[in-house]
Protein backbone atom coordinates (compact mmCIF):
# COMPACT_ATOMS: atom_id res chain seq x y z
CA UNK A 1 0.00 0.00 0.00
CA UNK A 2 1.60 3.02 -1.13
CA UNK A 3 1.09 5.69 1.20
CA UNK A 4 1.51 8.91 -0.24
CA UNK A 5 0.65 11.93 2.11
CA UNK A 6 1.44 15.09 -0.16
CA UNK A 7 1.93 13.84 -3.61
CA UNK A 8 -0.46 15.70 -6.29
CA UNK A 9 -2.44 14.02 -8.65
CA UNK A 10 -1.48 16.25 -11.34
CA UNK A 11 -0.52 13.96 -14.36
CA UNK A 12 -1.65 10.60 -13.20
CA UNK A 13 -4.75 8.57 -14.74
CA UNK A 14 -7.49 8.61 -12.76
CA UNK A 15 -8.44 6.18 -10.53
CA UNK A 16 -10.98 3.22 -10.84
CA UNK A 17 -12.44 4.24 -7.64
CA UNK A 18 -12.15 7.23 -5.27
CA UNK A 19 -13.01 6.11 -1.42
CA UNK A 20 -13.23 9.31 1.08
CA UNK A 21 -12.82 8.20 4.74
CA UNK A 22 -10.99 4.93 6.05
CA UNK A 23 -13.53 3.99 8.78
CA UNK A 24 -14.76 0.62 8.83
CA UNK A 25 -16.93 1.16 5.55
CA UNK A 26 -14.36 2.94 3.73
CA UNK A 27 -11.42 0.33 4.50
CA UNK A 28 -13.57 -2.62 3.89
CA UNK A 29 -14.75 -0.81 -0.07
CA UNK A 30 -11.03 0.01 -0.70
CA UNK A 31 -9.57 -3.50 0.26
CA UNK A 32 -12.30 -5.96 -1.46
CA UNK A 33 -12.34 -3.42 -4.51
CA UNK A 34 -8.60 -3.71 -4.53
CA UNK A 35 -8.77 -6.99 -4.50
CA UNK A 36 -11.28 -7.38 -7.32
CA UNK A 37 -8.80 -5.74 -9.20
CA UNK A 38 -9.81 -2.00 -9.38
CA UNK A 39 -7.05 0.74 -8.24
CA UNK A 40 -7.99 2.62 -5.68
CA UNK A 41 -7.39 5.92 -3.97
CA UNK A 42 -8.28 5.80 -0.05
CA UNK A 43 -8.68 9.34 1.12
CA UNK A 44 -8.94 10.10 4.94
CA UNK A 45 -8.12 13.12 6.80
CA UNK A 46 -7.28 11.15 9.50
CA UNK A 47 -3.28 10.41 10.10
CA UNK A 48 -4.18 6.69 10.05
CA UNK A 49 -6.34 4.62 8.87
CA UNK A 50 -9.95 3.35 11.05
CA UNK A 51 -11.80 6.50 11.72
CA UNK A 52 -13.19 6.87 14.64
CA UNK A 53 -14.65 3.71 15.28
CA UNK A 54 -10.70 2.36 14.79
CA UNK A 55 -9.20 5.52 16.23
CA UNK A 56 -5.89 4.39 17.71
CA UNK A 57 -2.89 5.21 19.93
CA UNK A 58 0.15 6.86 17.28
CA UNK A 59 2.71 4.45 16.83
CA UNK A 60 5.35 6.26 18.90
CA UNK A 61 2.89 5.90 21.77
CA UNK A 62 3.80 2.24 22.15
CA UNK A 63 0.71 0.94 23.19
CA UNK A 64 1.34 -2.91 22.94
CA UNK A 65 -2.72 -3.42 23.87
CA UNK A 66 -4.45 -0.92 21.92
CA UNK A 67 -7.45 -3.54 21.67
CA UNK A 68 -7.97 -2.78 24.94
CA UNK A 69 -9.79 -0.23 24.18
CA UNK A 70 -11.86 -1.75 21.08
CA UNK A 71 -14.70 -3.63 19.99
CA UNK A 72 -13.42 -6.03 17.66
CA UNK A 73 -10.59 -4.87 16.98
CA UNK A 74 -9.33 -8.17 14.91
CA UNK A 75 -11.43 -6.91 12.33
CA UNK A 76 -9.34 -4.06 11.96
CA UNK A 77 -6.02 -5.80 12.26
CA UNK A 78 -7.25 -8.13 9.42
CA UNK A 79 -8.49 -5.09 7.19
CA UNK A 80 -5.17 -2.81 7.92
CA UNK A 81 -2.95 -6.20 6.77
CA UNK A 82 -4.96 -6.67 3.75
CA UNK A 83 -4.69 -2.65 2.89
CA UNK A 84 -0.49 -2.68 3.91
CA UNK A 85 -0.36 -5.66 0.94
CA UNK A 86 -2.38 -3.79 -1.17
CA UNK A 87 -0.49 -2.27 -4.09
CA UNK A 88 -3.43 -1.47 -5.90
CA UNK A 89 -4.58 1.16 -3.17
CA UNK A 90 -3.03 4.98 -2.71
CA UNK A 91 -3.78 5.52 1.07
CA UNK A 92 -3.72 9.62 1.24
CA UNK A 93 -3.85 10.40 4.86
CA UNK A 94 -4.23 13.62 6.12
CA UNK A 95 -6.43 14.93 2.97
CA UNK A 96 -9.24 16.62 3.95
CA UNK A 97 -11.77 16.46 1.44
CA UNK A 98 -13.90 19.72 0.84
CA UNK A 99 -15.84 19.38 -2.34
CA UNK A 100 -16.62 16.51 -5.15
CA UNK A 101 -17.34 17.34 -8.37
CA UNK A 102 -19.47 15.17 -10.80
CA UNK A 103 -17.87 14.43 -14.64
CA UNK A 104 -16.11 11.80 -16.11
CA UNK A 105 -14.18 11.26 -14.31
CA UNK A 106 -15.42 12.51 -11.01
CA UNK A 107 -12.88 15.36 -9.17
CA UNK A 108 -12.39 15.00 -5.54
CA UNK A 109 -10.71 18.66 -3.81
CA UNK A 110 -8.68 17.95 -0.89
CA UNK A 111 -6.90 20.05 1.40
CA UNK A 112 -3.74 19.19 3.39
CA UNK A 113 -2.63 21.65 5.27
CA UNK A 114 -2.68 26.13 5.31
CA UNK A 115 -0.28 26.77 2.92
CA UNK A 116 -1.55 27.29 -0.86
CA UNK A 117 0.28 24.34 -2.02
CA UNK A 118 -0.95 21.99 0.46
CA UNK A 119 -4.17 20.98 -2.05
CA UNK A 120 -4.60 18.15 -4.43
CA UNK A 121 -7.20 16.74 -6.55
CA UNK A 122 -7.78 13.51 -7.06
CA UNK A 123 -9.40 11.58 -10.12
CA UNK A 124 -11.91 8.84 -10.40
CA UNK A 125 -14.24 7.25 -12.46
CA UNK A 126 -16.54 6.38 -8.97
CA UNK A 127 -16.65 8.10 -5.60
CA UNK A 128 -17.68 5.99 -2.40
CA UNK A 129 -18.46 8.15 0.42
CA UNK A 130 -17.86 6.48 3.19
CA UNK A 131 -17.37 9.68 5.46
CA UNK A 132 -19.08 8.32 8.93
CA UNK A 133 -20.79 10.34 11.07
CA UNK A 134 -20.68 13.45 13.32
CA UNK A 135 -22.12 13.43 17.26
CA UNK A 136 -26.32 15.10 18.02
CA UNK A 137 -25.92 17.43 21.01
CA UNK A 138 -29.09 18.54 22.43
CA UNK A 139 -27.90 22.00 24.00
CA UNK A 140 -28.68 22.58 28.62
CA UNK A 141 -27.35 25.25 30.50
CA UNK A 142 -24.19 24.69 31.48
CA UNK A 143 -22.93 22.69 28.41
CA UNK A 144 -19.79 24.94 27.32
CA UNK A 145 -18.25 24.39 30.54
CA UNK A 146 -15.01 23.08 30.63
CA UNK A 147 -14.93 19.87 31.05
CA UNK A 148 -18.30 19.08 29.58
CA UNK A 149 -17.05 16.83 26.53
CA UNK A 150 -19.01 14.94 23.27
CA UNK A 151 -18.95 11.08 24.43
CA UNK A 152 -17.66 10.28 21.02
CA UNK A 153 -15.00 13.02 21.63
CA UNK A 154 -14.01 11.42 25.16
CA UNK A 155 -14.04 8.06 23.42
CA UNK A 156 -11.42 9.59 20.63
CA UNK A 157 -8.70 11.63 23.41
CA UNK A 158 -8.89 8.06 25.11
CA UNK A 159 -8.59 5.88 21.97
CA UNK A 160 -6.08 8.05 20.22
CA UNK A 161 -4.22 10.24 23.03
CA UNK A 162 -4.70 8.13 26.01
CA UNK A 163 -6.04 10.78 28.42
CA UNK A 164 -8.96 11.20 30.25
CA UNK A 165 -10.87 14.97 30.76
CA UNK A 166 -10.97 14.28 34.24
CA UNK A 167 -11.21 11.62 37.08
CA UNK A 168 -14.81 11.71 37.36
CA UNK A 169 -16.91 11.75 34.56
CA UNK A 170 -20.77 11.57 33.95
CA UNK A 171 -21.73 9.82 31.00
CA UNK A 172 -25.09 11.28 29.71
CA UNK A 173 -27.43 11.46 26.30
CA UNK A 174 -28.98 8.76 24.62
CA UNK A 175 -28.15 6.24 22.11
CA UNK A 176 -25.66 2.53 22.93
CA UNK A 177 -22.42 5.17 22.19
CA UNK A 178 -22.83 6.12 25.48
CA UNK A 179 -21.84 2.62 27.40
CA UNK A 180 -19.30 1.94 25.02
CA UNK A 181 -17.88 5.29 26.31
CA UNK A 182 -18.26 4.48 30.15
CA UNK A 183 -17.21 1.15 29.88
CA UNK A 184 -14.03 2.44 28.00
CA UNK A 185 -13.79 5.26 30.38
CA UNK A 186 -14.34 3.11 33.77
CA UNK A 187 -11.62 0.88 32.40
CA UNK A 188 -8.72 3.22 31.80
CA UNK A 189 -9.34 4.87 35.49
CA UNK A 190 -11.61 7.33 35.74
CA UNK A 191 -14.61 7.01 38.16
CA UNK A 192 -17.87 6.82 36.11
CA UNK A 193 -20.91 8.17 38.64
CA UNK A 194 -23.94 7.83 36.67
CA UNK A 195 -24.73 6.59 32.90
CA UNK A 196 -27.36 9.12 31.83
CA UNK A 197 -29.72 7.80 29.29
CA UNK A 198 -33.04 9.94 28.26
CA UNK A 199 -34.59 6.93 26.27
CA UNK A 200 -36.27 4.23 28.74
CA UNK A 201 -34.83 1.19 26.06
CA UNK A 202 -38.52 0.23 25.96
CA UNK A 203 -38.61 0.54 22.29
CA UNK A 204 -35.77 -2.13 21.68
CA UNK A 205 -38.90 -3.96 22.89
CA UNK A 206 -41.10 -3.49 19.78
CA UNK A 207 -38.30 -5.16 17.52
CA UNK A 208 -38.19 -8.63 19.19
CA UNK A 209 -37.68 -9.72 15.81
CA UNK A 210 -34.49 -7.79 14.88
CA UNK A 211 -32.97 -8.23 18.03
CA UNK A 212 -33.00 -11.80 17.71
CA UNK A 213 -31.43 -11.79 14.73
CA UNK A 214 -28.35 -9.52 16.08
CA UNK A 215 -27.02 -12.05 19.30
CA UNK A 216 -24.03 -10.14 18.58
CA UNK A 217 -25.27 -6.77 19.21
CA UNK A 218 -26.89 -8.07 22.26
CA UNK A 219 -23.72 -10.07 22.93
CA UNK A 220 -21.80 -6.17 22.53
CA UNK A 221 -24.09 -4.63 24.98
CA UNK A 222 -24.24 -7.37 27.86
CA UNK A 223 -20.25 -7.06 27.73
CA UNK A 224 -20.26 -3.38 28.16
CA UNK A 225 -22.72 -3.63 31.04
CA UNK A 226 -20.46 -6.24 32.65
CA UNK A 227 -17.78 -3.66 33.07
CA UNK A 228 -19.83 -1.37 34.20
CA UNK A 229 -21.53 -3.65 36.45
CA UNK A 230 -17.80 -4.40 37.94
CA UNK A 231 -17.45 -0.58 38.55
CA UNK A 232 -20.45 -0.32 40.21
CA UNK A 233 -21.65 2.23 37.42
CA UNK A 234 -25.25 3.04 37.73
CA UNK A 235 -27.62 3.15 34.44
CA UNK A 236 -30.11 5.99 34.81
CA UNK A 237 -32.60 5.50 32.43
CA UNK A 238 -35.65 8.03 31.31
CA UNK A 239 -33.30 10.87 32.68
CA UNK A 240 -30.93 13.66 31.61
CA UNK A 241 -28.46 16.43 32.73
CA UNK A 242 -30.39 19.33 32.63
CA UNK A 243 -27.80 21.69 34.16
CA UNK A 244 -23.68 21.84 34.16
CA UNK A 245 -22.67 23.42 37.26
CA UNK A 246 -19.48 25.88 37.87
CA UNK A 247 -18.05 28.86 36.87
CA UNK A 248 -14.58 27.95 34.70
CA UNK A 249 -14.92 23.88 34.56
CA UNK A 250 -17.58 22.02 35.41
CA UNK A 251 -17.96 20.70 39.24
CA UNK A 252 -21.75 18.80 39.54
CA UNK A 253 -24.70 18.02 36.94
CA UNK A 254 -28.12 18.28 38.28
CA UNK A 255 -30.03 15.12 36.63
CA UNK A 256 -33.85 14.70 36.27
CA UNK A 257 -36.09 12.00 35.56
CA UNK A 258 -38.02 12.86 32.25
CA UNK A 259 -41.49 11.86 31.65
CA UNK A 260 -42.53 10.25 28.29
CA UNK A 261 -41.59 13.35 26.14
CA UNK A 262 -38.06 14.14 27.70
CA UNK A 263 -39.57 16.87 30.04
CA UNK A 264 -38.27 17.16 33.39
CA UNK A 265 -40.20 15.84 36.12
CA UNK A 266 -40.03 18.34 38.51
CA UNK A 267 -39.21 16.99 42.06
CA UNK A 268 -36.61 14.59 40.82
CA UNK A 269 -33.58 16.77 40.70
CA UNK A 270 -30.53 15.52 42.30
CA UNK A 271 -26.93 17.07 41.94
CA UNK A 272 -24.06 15.05 41.11
CA UNK A 273 -20.58 15.88 41.68
CA UNK A 274 -17.97 14.83 39.20
CA UNK A 275 -15.00 17.67 37.35
CA UNK A 276 -16.42 16.24 33.47
CA UNK A 277 -19.18 15.43 31.45
CA UNK A 278 -19.26 13.27 28.24
CA UNK A 279 -22.78 13.47 26.33
CA UNK A 280 -23.85 12.86 23.33
CA UNK A 281 -27.37 11.80 21.78
CA UNK A 282 -26.65 9.73 19.16
CA UNK A 283 -24.71 10.38 15.60
CA UNK A 284 -25.61 12.47 12.56
CA UNK A 285 -24.46 11.13 8.73
CA UNK A 286 -21.91 13.29 7.55
CA UNK A 287 -23.20 13.66 3.65
CA UNK A 288 -22.42 17.26 2.99
CA UNK A 289 -19.93 15.98 -0.28
CA UNK A 290 -23.10 14.21 -1.86
CA UNK A 291 -26.04 16.69 -0.75
CA UNK A 292 -24.37 19.58 -2.57
CA UNK A 293 -24.84 17.58 -5.61
CA UNK A 294 -28.04 16.86 -5.19
CA UNK A 295 -28.33 13.38 -3.91
CA UNK A 296 -31.72 11.85 -2.94
CA UNK A 297 -31.87 11.83 0.88
CA UNK A 298 -34.10 10.00 3.57
CA UNK A 299 -35.34 10.47 7.47
CA UNK A 300 -34.10 8.16 9.80
CA UNK A 301 -36.49 6.89 12.51
CA UNK A 302 -33.96 8.79 14.70
CA UNK A 303 -34.79 11.77 12.46
CA UNK A 304 -31.93 12.33 11.21
CA UNK A 305 -30.90 12.54 7.37
CA UNK A 306 -29.12 10.25 5.34
CA UNK A 307 -28.65 9.02 1.91
CA UNK A 308 -31.02 7.38 0.33
CA UNK A 309 -29.17 4.29 -1.92
CA UNK A 310 -30.16 1.31 -3.34
CA UNK A 311 -29.41 -2.75 -2.67
CA UNK A 312 -26.13 -1.60 -4.30
CA UNK A 313 -25.23 0.96 -1.87
CA UNK A 314 -25.56 3.48 -5.17
CA UNK A 315 -26.49 6.87 -4.53
CA UNK A 316 -28.88 8.58 -6.79
CA UNK A 317 -26.25 10.40 -8.64
CA UNK A 318 -24.65 8.05 -11.73
CA UNK A 319 -20.98 7.49 -10.42
CA UNK A 320 -21.30 7.67 -6.61
CA UNK A 321 -21.83 5.39 -4.19
CA UNK A 322 -22.33 5.25 -0.01
CA UNK A 323 -21.83 3.31 2.55
CA UNK A 324 -22.10 2.93 6.27
CA UNK A 325 -23.12 5.78 8.62
CA UNK A 326 -23.86 8.18 5.58
CA UNK A 327 -26.66 5.32 4.19
CA UNK A 328 -28.23 5.98 8.31
CA UNK A 329 -26.10 5.01 11.64
CA UNK A 330 -25.60 1.91 12.37
CA UNK A 331 -22.53 1.01 13.56
CA UNK A 332 -19.23 -0.69 12.46
CA UNK A 333 -20.54 -4.55 11.17
CA UNK A 334 -22.87 -2.75 9.14
CA UNK A 335 -20.31 0.18 7.49
CA UNK A 336 -18.47 -3.07 6.73
CA UNK A 337 -20.96 -5.52 5.27
CA UNK A 338 -21.97 -2.35 3.16
CA UNK A 339 -18.30 -1.28 2.02
CA UNK A 340 -18.15 -4.71 1.62
CA UNK A 341 -21.32 -4.73 -1.13
CA UNK A 342 -20.52 -1.41 -2.29
CA UNK A 343 -16.86 -2.41 -3.84
CA UNK A 344 -18.37 -5.38 -5.78
CA UNK A 345 -20.88 -3.71 -7.33
CA UNK A 346 -18.58 -0.94 -8.62
CA UNK A 347 -16.24 -3.89 -9.73
CA UNK A 348 -19.73 -5.02 -11.61
CA UNK A 349 -19.44 -8.48 -9.44
CA UNK A 350 -22.37 -10.67 -7.55
CA UNK A 351 -22.64 -9.57 -4.28
CA UNK A 352 -21.32 -11.98 -1.49
CA UNK A 353 -24.65 -13.52 0.10
CA UNK A 354 -23.14 -13.21 3.51
CA UNK A 355 -22.72 -9.42 3.55
CA UNK A 356 -26.05 -9.33 2.08
CA UNK A 357 -27.99 -10.81 4.85
CA UNK A 358 -25.30 -8.68 7.33
CA UNK A 359 -26.37 -6.02 5.58
CA UNK A 360 -30.41 -7.04 6.28
CA UNK A 361 -30.16 -7.68 9.70
CA UNK A 362 -28.04 -4.86 11.21
CA UNK A 363 -29.71 -2.59 8.95
CA UNK A 364 -33.02 -3.61 10.57
CA UNK A 365 -31.86 -3.58 14.21
CA UNK A 366 -30.22 -0.09 13.34
CA UNK A 367 -33.49 1.59 12.27
CA UNK A 368 -35.14 -0.31 15.90
CA UNK A 369 -31.77 1.63 17.87
CA UNK A 370 -32.69 4.71 15.73
CA UNK A 371 -36.35 4.80 17.12
CA UNK A 372 -35.78 4.25 20.45
CA UNK A 373 -33.21 7.30 20.68
CA UNK A 374 -34.95 9.52 19.15
CA UNK A 375 -35.26 12.90 21.08
CA UNK A 376 -38.33 13.65 22.63
CA UNK A 377 -40.30 16.83 22.06
CA UNK A 378 -40.05 17.97 26.01
CA UNK A 379 -35.89 18.47 25.48
CA UNK A 380 -36.15 21.61 24.75
CA UNK A 381 -37.81 22.32 28.32
CA UNK A 382 -34.07 22.42 29.52
CA UNK A 383 -32.92 25.52 27.77
CA UNK A 384 -33.09 28.57 29.54
CA UNK A 385 -33.22 32.04 27.90
CA UNK A 386 -29.66 32.30 28.57
CA UNK A 387 -28.12 28.81 27.34
CA UNK A 388 -26.39 28.95 23.95
CA UNK A 389 -27.99 26.92 21.49
CA UNK A 390 -24.84 28.08 19.33
CA UNK A 391 -21.64 27.08 20.54
CA UNK A 392 -19.64 28.88 17.58
CA UNK A 393 -21.75 32.57 17.99
CA UNK A 394 -22.78 32.19 21.13
CA UNK A 395 -26.41 32.62 20.07
CA UNK A 396 -28.79 32.06 23.33
CA UNK A 397 -32.06 29.86 23.25
CA UNK A 398 -33.32 33.07 24.22
CA UNK A 399 -32.82 34.78 20.55
CA UNK A 400 -33.64 32.08 18.64
CA UNK A 401 -37.12 31.63 20.15
CA UNK A 402 -37.51 35.25 19.60
CA UNK A 403 -36.68 35.17 15.71
CA UNK A 404 -39.20 32.13 15.39
CA UNK A 405 -42.04 33.41 17.89
CA UNK A 406 -41.46 37.48 17.31
CA UNK A 407 -39.92 37.93 13.66
CA UNK A 408 -41.59 34.67 12.30
CA UNK A 409 -38.74 32.24 10.97
CA UNK A 410 -40.15 29.15 10.29
CA UNK A 411 -37.19 26.86 9.69
CA UNK A 412 -33.45 26.56 10.66
CA UNK A 413 -32.49 28.67 7.40
CA UNK A 414 -34.22 32.07 8.31
CA UNK A 415 -33.15 31.40 12.10
CA UNK A 416 -29.90 31.02 11.36
CA UNK A 417 -30.36 34.38 8.61
CA UNK A 418 -31.56 36.40 11.83
CA UNK A 419 -29.05 35.37 14.55
CA UNK A 420 -26.03 33.44 13.18
CA UNK A 421 -26.89 30.31 15.06
CA UNK A 422 -24.94 27.72 12.67
CA UNK A 423 -22.93 30.40 10.87
CA UNK A 424 -19.89 30.14 12.70
CA UNK A 425 -16.92 27.56 12.72
CA UNK A 426 -18.39 24.36 12.91
CA UNK A 427 -21.17 25.19 10.51
CA UNK A 428 -23.93 23.99 12.52
CA UNK A 429 -22.84 20.79 13.01
CA UNK A 430 -22.89 21.00 17.36
CA UNK A 431 -25.96 22.83 16.78
CA UNK A 432 -27.63 21.63 13.85
CA UNK A 433 -30.78 19.63 15.41
CA UNK A 434 -30.82 22.07 18.24
CA UNK A 435 -31.91 25.08 15.91
CA UNK A 436 -34.45 22.98 13.23
CA UNK A 437 -36.01 21.34 16.82
CA UNK A 438 -36.72 25.11 18.28
CA UNK A 439 -37.29 26.78 14.35
CA UNK A 440 -40.31 23.72 14.27
CA UNK A 441 -39.76 23.51 10.74
CA UNK A 442 -38.98 20.90 8.36
CA UNK A 443 -36.46 18.83 9.54
CA UNK A 444 -35.90 15.95 6.59
CA UNK A 445 -33.59 18.17 4.81
CA UNK A 446 -30.21 17.90 5.08
CA UNK A 447 -27.84 20.66 5.84
CA UNK A 448 -26.25 23.08 3.88
CA UNK A 449 -22.53 22.83 3.33
CA UNK A 450 -21.15 24.13 0.20
CA UNK A 451 -17.50 23.55 1.65
CA UNK A 452 -17.10 20.48 3.78
CA UNK A 453 -14.16 21.89 5.51
CA UNK A 454 -12.45 24.76 6.24
CA UNK A 455 -10.25 25.86 3.02
CA UNK A 456 -7.74 28.60 3.15
CA UNK A 457 -8.51 31.25 0.70
CA UNK A 458 -4.95 30.57 -0.93
CA UNK A 459 -5.75 27.02 -2.16
CA UNK A 460 -9.44 28.28 -3.28
CA UNK A 461 -7.26 31.05 -5.33
CA UNK A 462 -4.95 28.99 -6.95
CA UNK A 463 -5.94 27.90 -10.64
CA UNK A 464 -7.13 24.42 -10.27
CA UNK A 465 -4.45 21.76 -11.56
CA UNK B 1 -7.24 -3.78 34.24
CA UNK B 2 -5.32 -0.48 33.77
CA UNK B 3 -5.68 2.33 36.29
CA UNK B 4 -5.06 4.59 33.74
CA UNK B 5 -5.01 4.66 30.19
CA UNK B 6 -1.40 4.37 29.57
CA UNK B 7 -1.69 1.05 31.77
CA UNK B 8 -4.77 -0.01 29.89
CA UNK B 9 -2.78 -0.40 26.70
CA UNK B 10 0.29 -1.59 27.83
CA UNK B 11 2.03 1.47 26.59
CA UNK B 12 5.67 1.94 26.78
CA UNK B 13 5.81 5.46 24.78
CA UNK B 14 9.58 7.22 24.00
CA UNK B 15 10.52 10.62 26.14
CA UNK B 16 8.42 13.26 26.87
CA UNK B 17 8.23 16.53 24.41
CA UNK B 18 7.98 19.48 25.83
CA UNK B 19 6.21 22.69 24.20
CA UNK B 20 4.76 26.24 26.31
CA UNK B 21 1.71 26.73 27.03
CA UNK B 22 0.93 30.15 27.59
CA UNK B 23 4.94 30.14 28.85
CA UNK B 24 4.43 27.38 31.06
CA UNK B 25 6.10 23.75 30.14
CA UNK B 26 3.86 20.88 29.05
CA UNK B 27 5.18 17.73 28.84
CA UNK B 28 3.25 15.76 25.28
CA UNK B 29 3.55 11.74 24.96
CA UNK B 30 5.03 11.23 21.56
CA UNK B 31 2.01 11.41 19.08
CA UNK B 32 0.01 13.47 21.16
CA UNK B 33 -1.93 16.08 19.84
CA UNK B 34 -1.53 19.52 21.59
CA UNK B 35 -5.35 18.69 23.19
CA UNK B 36 -4.29 15.51 24.94
CA UNK B 37 -0.98 16.88 25.77
CA UNK B 38 -3.11 20.16 28.12
CA UNK B 39 -5.76 17.47 29.29
CA UNK B 40 -3.01 15.23 30.32
CA UNK B 41 -1.64 18.26 32.45
CA UNK B 42 -5.27 18.94 33.88
CA UNK B 43 -5.78 21.99 31.49
CA UNK B 44 -9.55 22.04 29.98
CA UNK B 45 -9.65 25.35 28.32
CA UNK B 46 -7.36 27.56 25.78
CA UNK B 47 -9.46 30.03 24.26
CA UNK B 48 -12.00 32.65 25.47
CA UNK B 49 -15.11 33.56 22.99
CA UNK B 50 -15.57 36.20 20.98
CA UNK B 51 -18.70 37.59 22.75
CA UNK B 52 -18.70 36.42 25.95
CA UNK B 53 -14.79 35.91 26.88
CA UNK B 54 -15.79 32.93 27.84
CA UNK B 55 -13.37 29.87 28.19
CA UNK B 56 -13.79 27.05 25.99
CA UNK B 57 -11.59 24.09 25.14
CA UNK B 58 -11.67 20.18 23.58
CA UNK B 59 -15.39 19.35 23.19
CA UNK B 60 -15.81 16.51 20.31
CA UNK B 61 -12.07 15.57 19.94
CA UNK B 62 -12.42 14.74 16.12
CA UNK B 63 -11.74 18.10 14.60
CA UNK B 64 -15.53 18.88 13.94
CA UNK B 65 -16.77 21.29 16.54
CA UNK B 66 -13.56 23.97 16.45
CA UNK B 67 -14.08 24.76 19.97
CA UNK B 68 -10.62 23.88 20.96
CA UNK B 69 -8.99 26.54 18.76
CA UNK B 70 -5.61 27.69 19.96
CA UNK B 71 -2.87 30.07 18.79
CA UNK B 72 0.20 27.85 18.00
CA UNK B 73 3.43 28.76 16.95
CA UNK B 74 1.69 32.53 16.40
CA UNK B 75 -0.83 30.87 14.03
CA UNK B 76 -4.58 31.25 15.36
CA UNK B 77 -7.42 29.06 15.06
CA UNK B 78 -5.81 25.86 14.96
CA UNK B 79 -7.34 22.84 16.20
CA UNK B 80 -5.46 21.38 18.83
CA UNK B 81 -7.11 18.14 18.53
CA UNK B 82 -6.08 17.07 15.52
CA UNK B 83 -2.05 18.64 15.86
CA UNK B 84 0.41 16.79 17.11
CA UNK B 85 2.11 18.28 19.53
CA UNK B 86 6.31 19.17 18.81
CA UNK B 87 9.33 19.51 20.69
CA UNK B 88 9.36 23.22 21.08
CA UNK B 89 5.89 24.55 20.11
CA UNK B 90 4.30 28.05 21.44
CA UNK B 91 0.71 27.08 22.16
CA UNK B 92 -0.96 29.93 23.39
CA UNK B 93 -4.72 30.53 24.66
CA UNK B 94 -6.27 32.34 21.74
CA UNK B 95 -8.94 35.53 22.45
CA UNK B 96 -11.68 35.77 20.58
CA UNK B 97 -10.64 35.21 17.15
CA UNK B 98 -7.24 35.43 17.70
CA UNK B 99 -6.35 38.14 14.89
CA UNK B 100 -6.38 41.20 17.54
CA UNK B 101 -3.29 42.39 16.01
CA UNK B 102 -5.19 43.53 12.80
CA UNK B 103 -7.60 45.43 14.69
CA UNK B 104 -8.10 49.01 13.83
Amino acid sequence: MPTLPSEPARGRAPYDLAVVGAGPAGLAAAVTAAELGLRVALLDAGPRVGGQYYRHPAPELGAARPDRLHHGWAVFARLRDRLRAQPRIDHLAGHHVWAAERGEPWRLHATLGPDAGDRVTVEAGAVLLATGAYERQLPFPGWTLPGVVTAGGAQAMLKAGLVLPGRRIVVAGSGPLLLAAASSLVSAGAAVPAVVEAGSYLGYARGVAALAANPAKLVEGAQHGTVLLRHGVRLRRSSAVIEAHGTDRVTAVTVARLDADWRPVPGTERRIGCDAVAIGHGLVPQIELATELGAATRTVPDGTVALAVDGEQRTSLPGLWAAGETCGVGGADLALAEGVLAAYAVAGRPAPRGALVRRRRRRAFAELMAAAHAPGVGWTDWLTPETDVCRCEEVPAGRIREAVEELGAGDARTVKLLTRAGMGWCQGRMCGAAVACLAGGPTDRPDSRPLSCPVPLAQLAEPPA
Amino acid sequence: MGRNPLDLVGAEPGPARTFTFDGRPVPALPGQTIAAALWADGVLAWRTTRVGGRPRGAFCGIGACFDCLATVNGRPNQRTCLLPAEAGDTVTTQEGHGHADLAV
